[in-house]
């Protein structure tokens, strides 16, 4: 077993309205099997004991799949490894003598909190506009009462994979929360379950976003920060069924809001 | 996913409360409307161009045959549609898709600032994004520049070489024997390549033409499009500049 010693640029900041600058620690005898996260905690034990304020940053199942987690690492989301969350990053990844600098994601829909952790309740607003069905589905049901094609049920699992850890966002270079949208929307809209509302779920769902971030410019930088491997395929989708709520289906788009029925 | 622990309510940057009556407005109000209207015109302006570079070849044909050209592009149709009739409608087509693909550009950058206020501190990385997707609005800034250029020159007449309406052999020849002119045009087409490179690629994300069936066409598509405007454009001043049309 190896360890190794880093320098540390981090991204301190005392809270939402205050100026914020890079601060540099010493991470001495860092164990190379540590996560990211863990190493962090090495860091703030350190900082505790010299009485200074530990490094805030977001954090919960460390498994990689909560999307609590997540920062920028050396201009990176989630940093240099991909299709993995900054909690499943382990040091080994990183060399002896390395300078790394870590920041909070930027986006002005995703405010600095403190330090590394920032406000995603904007990606609640999305969810909440209508990244859900409005029938009240019981216990769940045998699951073949509802017959669905295996590529369908395939690709609208690899959307569900969302975890909604906010990288797409910060890796794009217009702050735009499109792969996180599509994702949302297709894992619905590819079911029958997500049928009835699917013309009026897209319209609220980009309509809200669009309230908060930026627009896609097809650059493709979400989908290579993504943890979850999720394709920018998805955001044609929702263009797609976006363009077709729009032009085909209007006055149900109109009649059904669904903003408005969730109260 | 939940963040809403600490949640002090983030304000929209912009609010859509106001929904315009007409439906088309309303859907140009919506960013993904205005990257279809900007996806659409820009299939509208790459037909136009793969037409002016393919019309253009009349220039390898001789001085009759290219002022021919220049000729018929105002005579189709007649005697049904008046002389030049056809021509200014394709004219205001080209100038409202212009418009509309420069207004929407416009409108999505100003969205797109807006939205992340606090650059990266520390600097970052582009993973996937090319060089020619990261530099459209400046190449189609200089484009646009350029057509100004290009009209003055070879339209209006103005550019400062000889110019004869109705001669635009004469006239190509004229303006493009000056080497710093036929610099410009050569440069102004490789941006133009790589705005297409970008732009050709993009409109099928931009319209949702999606199919695992066709995906790894698209690239191609947009390579083969931009490879067959740039030589055939960058061409016509090399081919004046060494002598092969005079």
């Amino acid at each position: 077993m190896s360890t190794l010693n880093l320098t540390l640029k981090v991204w301190r900041q005392a809270g939402p309205n205050e100026p914020g600058r890079f601060e540099v620690y010493e991470a001495k005898d860092i164990n190379e099997d540590m996560s990211f996260l863990e190493m962090l905690d090495v860091v703030n034990e350190r900082l505790i004991a010299e009485n200074r304020e530990p490094i805030a940053f977001d954090h919960d199942c460390r498994e990689g799949i909560c999307g609590s987690c997540g920062m920028v690492i050396n201009g990176v989301p989630h940093g240099p490894k991909k299709l993995t969350t900054t909690c499943q990053l382990h040091m080994r990844n990183f060399k002896d003598g390395d300078t790394i600098v870590v920041e909070p994601w930027r986006a002005t829909a995703f405010p600095v909190i403190k330090d590394l952790v920032v406000d995603r309740s904007a990606f609640d607003k999305i969810i909440q506009a209508g990244g859900y069905i409005t029938a009240p589905t019981g216990a769940a049901r045998d699951a073949n009462s509802i017959l669905i094609p295996k590529q369908v049920a395939d690709q609208a699992f690899d959307a569900a994979a969302c975890i909604g850890c906010g990288a797409c966002v910060a890796a794009c270079p217009n702050g735009a929360a499109q792969l996180f949208t599509a994702a949302k929307i297709a894992h619905l809209n590819l079911l029958p379950q997500g049928q009835p509302e699917r013309w009026s779920r897209t319209v609220a769902m980009v309509d809200t976003m669009e309230e908060y971030f930026g627009s896609c410019t097809n650059y493709a930088e979400c989908e290579a920060v993504c943890p979850k491997g999720i394709s920018i395929e998805f955001i044609a989708k929702m263009n797609r069924d976006y363009l077709k709520a729009k032009f085909k289906d209007r006055r149900a788009v109109v009649k059904v809001d669904m903003t408005e029925a969730a109260g | 996913m939940l963040s809403g622990t600490r949640a002090r309510g983030v304000q929209p940057l912009r609010q859509r409360r106001m929904r315009p009556r007409v439906w088309i407005l309303d859907f140009y109000g919506s960013a993904v409307g205005k990257k279809a209207v900007m996806a659409v015109t820009g299939i509208v302006l790459l037909g136009f161009v793969l037409v002016h570079m393919l019309g253009n070849l009349h220039l390898y044909e001789g001085a009759e045959k290219m002022n021919w050209y220049g000729e018929y592009l105002r005579e189709i149709g007649e005697p049904a549609i008046p002389r030049t009739g056809l021509l200014w409608f394709v004219r205001s087509v080209l100038i409202v898709a212009f418009a509309l693909h420069i207004h929407a550009a416009y409108s999505l950058t100003v969205m797109n600032r807006q939205s992340r206020r606090t650059k990266y501190q520390g600097g970052r990385d582009y993973l996937a994004a090319n060089y020619a997707a990261r530099t459209m609005r400046w190449s189609g800034v200089i484009v646009g520049l350029f057509l100004i250029y290009h009209l003055m020159d070879l339209t209006w007449g103005v550019g400062g070489a000889e110019f004869t309406k109705g001669e635009p052999y004469q006239n190509v020849v004229a303006s493009l024997s000056r080497w710093p002119v036929a610099g410009v045009y050569i440069v102004a087409n490789l941006l133009l390549g790589m705005h297409i490179y970008h732009g050709a690629w993009s409109l099928f994300q931009s319209l949702g033409w999606s199919h695992p069936r066709f995906n790894h066409w698209r690239r191609w598509f947009a390579v083969a499009f931009a490879a067959v405007i740039v030589i055939g454009n960058v061409s016509f001043p090399i081919a004046v500049l060494t002598g092969i049309v005079e």
